[in-house]
């Protein structure tokens, strides 16, 4: 098994060095087998930022806009249906219904104390999004390379999308950079 | 000052050890950790190892907080008394609710986040930068004011970029001059509650305006109350000598009402109509502007604002003041077309002295009284490079002193070719951060 190994990331925990096999162009295009693989094996090339959507508004909302540079990445449709799922998220914790006119009501009766020993809905809702965002990581991004931020350690600005490619790898992934290079000139 | 905002910004976004000259290596293993309210740009105040936020200035703030609990005080031990024993005992408990409500919500407005706008990593000011490049085709000298226009519920709204926080400020936000921070929903600066008022302490604010107004009513009224129940059993003049502190209060409620019920007023005007006092104020809602102008937020009728703005959900704090910073110093791998994007070092230490040096030049950009202002990155550092005895030379030498020929060559390389950009991560952040996700 480690003699057909090539190239390799080599993992100091397991002290395995995890086998690529050869003549696919995993580690080129930046695909890793998983979270940890590429926790310890991977370099950051790139981010890309998708800008919030005002269109309506002040609410929470993210441009569905497909950035060129996730092209060769991450196919439209899992991308775009992120970030819906997201903006759903944002919609449900920023809804003005019965529940948050309670919500408010029992806080201005107790002069807003109770804001101290209660959570508040957006922020369950928040933690709703980091746990889908860590799973979404886990399954779609990082296999492809690519790490989602949570827009709150943003300041709800943008999402952030860091584009990785493997450490080991030599001669890696020329078109990425060169790509993110002409997009930036 | 300006040079030690700009500083302070770097570090805070570059997440290295404060060190006043580049040259001190930032990476210690064993430093203690900061809360991130240690190093927070702004001009704000943390008391309360980052639990608490004020604004710089907060004297006016005791002002408000003597003067209430002066009358307050004077009203429960001179006048409650009386009130008790000749009307009923319903007033003073009354009045210790309405003082309870009015304190709870001072404070809650005075200490609390307003919604500040937390500034942008270099990584997205960078993006910022590149996009406005390819936007506007040519990099002039005088870069054109950067607007963004966006059609909200069928109105055309600017969104203006911030040079401070490096941000397109989403609607309704403003910069406040003040904290030195981008606020969203701003409404106003109120040195009376020593904080800035916005999306998260607006309500609060409009709370402790509103219970003050009724609490400065409601003592004025029991205050006459008492003195002409007095004045009828020894008199007049007599009542008045009698509890001379009821005299104080009267004249302390006289004034304030007309500010306080004339502000809440107002302020419920501005909650019915959905508009901020920095809207009301510049009139962008106006008729008088346009024929088509109306406010794209309103929700069309009275209540329906109302509850939005008082009962809606409340957005947490977008800063994290009490976190603490990670203090892993970021590298990024270099590129393998040849050209050094970001400094492609031997050492770790240099590498990281290389970043280092970028918040130096980041900081010598920002310190320049010129239009492009701070923390334009490319142009900045572009535009610097061609005037005089610049901060490229200075890290420069001092790079060369320290670690030789080849990492100053790295930063030669990178000034011209203006390519400070993201902060690039490193495996152990990466863990951190999907760590925290």
């Amino acid at each position: 098994m480690l003699s057909s190994m090539k190239e390799g990331c080599h993992d100091p925990k397991t002290k395995q060095t995890q086998l690529l096999k050869p003549g696919r162009r995993t580690k080129a295009s930046g695909v890793f087998h998983n979270l940890q693989e590429m926790q310890h094996c991977a370099s950051l090339v790139t981010k890309v930022f998708i800008q919030r959507d005002y269109s309506e508004g002040t609410v929470c909302r993210f441009q569905t806009k497909f950035p060129s540079e996730l092209n060769i990445r991450i196919e439209r449709t899992l991308l775009e249906e992120t970030v819906k799922t997201l903006n759903s998220y944002y919609m449900e914790a920023e809804k003005i219904g019965g529940q948050s006119y309670m919500e408010g009501c029992l806080a201005c009766a107790t002069a807003y104390i109770v804001f101290l020993c209660m959570e508040t809905r957006y922020e369950k809702v928040l933690k709703k999004i980091s746990g889908y965002i860590q799973e979404q990581n886990e399954k779609i991004y990082a296999p492809r390379g690519l790490l989602l931020t949570d827009p709150v350690e943003r300041g709800m600005r943008v999402l952030e999308v860091s584009i990785f490619e493997d450490q080991g790898s030599a001669g890696s992934s020329p078109s990425s950079t060169l790509s993110s290079d002409s997009s930036a000139r | 000052m300006h040079l030690g905002e700009s500083t302070r910004e770097c570090e805070y976004s570059q997440i290295s050890t404060r060190s006043s000259t580049p040259m001190e290596t930032p990476y210690k293993k064993k430093t203690p950790k900061k809360r991130k309210w240690e190093t927070f740009p702004g001009r704000n105040r943390f008391y309360c190892d980052g639990r608490i936020m004020m604004a710089k200035q907060t004297g006016v703030f005791y002002l408000t907080l003597v003067l209430i609990l002066v009358t307050c005080g004077l009203f429960f031990t001179f006048d409650c008394w009386f009130l008790a024993e000749q009307l009923t005992p319903i007033i003073p408990v009354i009045g210790a609710v309405l003082f309870l409500f009015v304190i709870g919500t001072l404070l809650r407005t005075s200490f609390s986040d307003p919604g500040v706008l937390p500034r942008a990593t270099p990584d997205e000011a960078a993006d910022l930068e590149r996009q406005i490049d390819v936007a506007n085709g040519s990099t002039g000298y005088r870069p054109p004011p950067r607007t963004k226009e966006v059609v909200i519920n069928g109105q055309t709204v600017k969104l203006k970029y911030c040079f401070t926080c490096k941000i397109f400020r989403p609607p309704r936000a403003s910069h406040c001059s003040l904290c030195d921070n981008c606020v969203e929903r701003f409404d106003h600066h109120c040195p009376w509650v020593g904080n800035c008022v916005g999306k998260r302490n607006y309500r609060f604010f409009y709370m402790f305006i509103l219970s003050l107004s009724f609490l400065t009513v409601f003592i004025f009224a029991f205050v006459i109350t008492h003195i002409i129940l007095n004045s009828q059993r020894i008199g007049f003049l007599s009542a008045l000598k009698d509890s001379p502190a009821s005299v104080l209060e009267v004249v302390v409620c006289f004034f304030s009402v007309w500010s306080i019920v004339g502000l809440s007023g107002f302020h419920t005007y501005l909650i019915s109509s959905n508009q901020t006092t920095n809207e009301d104020i510049k009139g962008s809602w106006s008729s008088k502007r346009s024929k088509d102008n109306y406010n794209p937020y309103s929700y069309g009728n009275i209540f329906t604002n109302c509850c939005a703005a008082l009962c809606g959900p409340l957005p947490p704090s977008l800063i994290d003041r009490r976190g603490f910073i990670q203090s892993d110093a970021p590298q990024l791998a270099p590129p393998t077309n040849g050209l050094p994007m970001y400094g492609s070092t031997q050492s770790q230490q240099s590498h990281k002295q290389v970043n280092t040096v970028d918040c130096h030049l980041q900081a010598k950009a920002a310190h320049c009284d010129c239009p492009h202002n701070s923390g334009v990155l490319l142009q900045g550092v572009a535009h610097h490079t061609g005037r005089g005895p610049e901060p490229r030379t200075e890290a420069e030498s001092h790079v060369r002193a320290r670690f030789g020929a080849a990492a100053a060559r790295q930063i030669h390389l990178k000034a011209r070719g203006g390519g400070i950009s993201s902060s690039p991560w490193s495996p152990l952040q990466i863990i951190l951060m999907l760590g925290l996700n």
